[in-house]
């Protein structure tokens, strides 16, 4: 008999937006305020894993054209190189920089390399949790 | 001052909730209990977060608020499907 979970499907194609949008903002703030690429890409793996959860392993991956291996591997790949930048500079490894720039439309903003860095931490995170939600989930 | 003290009873009837929720956490003789325990501590945990922050005059736990609500609806209905159907995640085989 096929189950019937209609409200479990439509509440998770609102909520999905809700939560990746709420991982953007806790990415992006991460910054200045608490937040930061480890929890914007936790809560970002969360997304995925309710979608996961409510339409299979099947149907995601036909949509989700992800390899969530490689996208740990980029991740920590995109962290390194990050790191190494300040190498190259004569500072330190994984030294940052910061400055002001005059965007056209944003105007004054301030841009740090440190996001970058984030970015990969993010990836990796959202690769290993996605990766290891999987493979316990491979009972057989 | 009189304001104060209605906080702090507040959170201490919350950890009373808690407690009890954890008994039945322990306790409870089937597992839907022991679910619908578990997302009931979710919410005490929400509310007393809430309180907290009012008593702090700090709106910095608000995303945890947030963070809080969502972990606890996916791991309900993590739960939910794993009494219902027996595997967490569906394939076809």
């Amino acid at each position: 008999m096929k189950p019937n979970d209609v409200i479990l499907k439509s509440v998770t194609r609102v909520a999905a937006v809700i939560i990746s949008t709420f991982s953007i903002y806790l990415f992006m703030n991460g910054h200045h305020h608490p937040g930061g690429g480890f929890i914007g890409g936790l809560s970002t793996a969360s997304a995925i894993v309710l979608l996961y959860l409510s339409f299979g392993i099947e149907k995601v991956r036909e949509n989700i054209r992800v390899d969530f291996k490689k996208l740990a591997a980029i991740g920590v790949l995109i962290a390194l190189v990050t790191g190494m930048a300040g190498v190259v500079f004569g500072k330190p490894f994984l030294s940052q920089a910061f400055g002001y720039y005059d965007l056209p439309i944003f105007g004054n903003t301030e841009l740090a390399s440190a996001l970058i860095f984030d970015t990969g931490v993010a990836l990796a995170v959202i690769g290993t949790a996605v990766n290891i939600i999987l493979s316990i989930s491979e009972d057989r | 001052m009189i304001f104060e003290t209605v906080l702090i009873t507040a959170l201490c009837i919350l950890l009373l909730a808690i407690l009890a929720n954890l008994y039945r956490v322990v306790k409870g003789p089937s597992s839907a209990d022991r679910v619908i325990a578990l997302d009931s501590v979710g919410i005490n945990l929400i509310a007393s977060i809430a309180v907290f922050s009012v008593l702090l005059h700090t709106h910095a736990f608000f995303d945890l608020i947030l963070l809080i609500g969502i972990l606890s609806f996916i791991g309900t209905i993590a739960f939910a499907r794993f009494i219902e159907r027996g595997v967490v995640i569906e394939r076809k085989r």
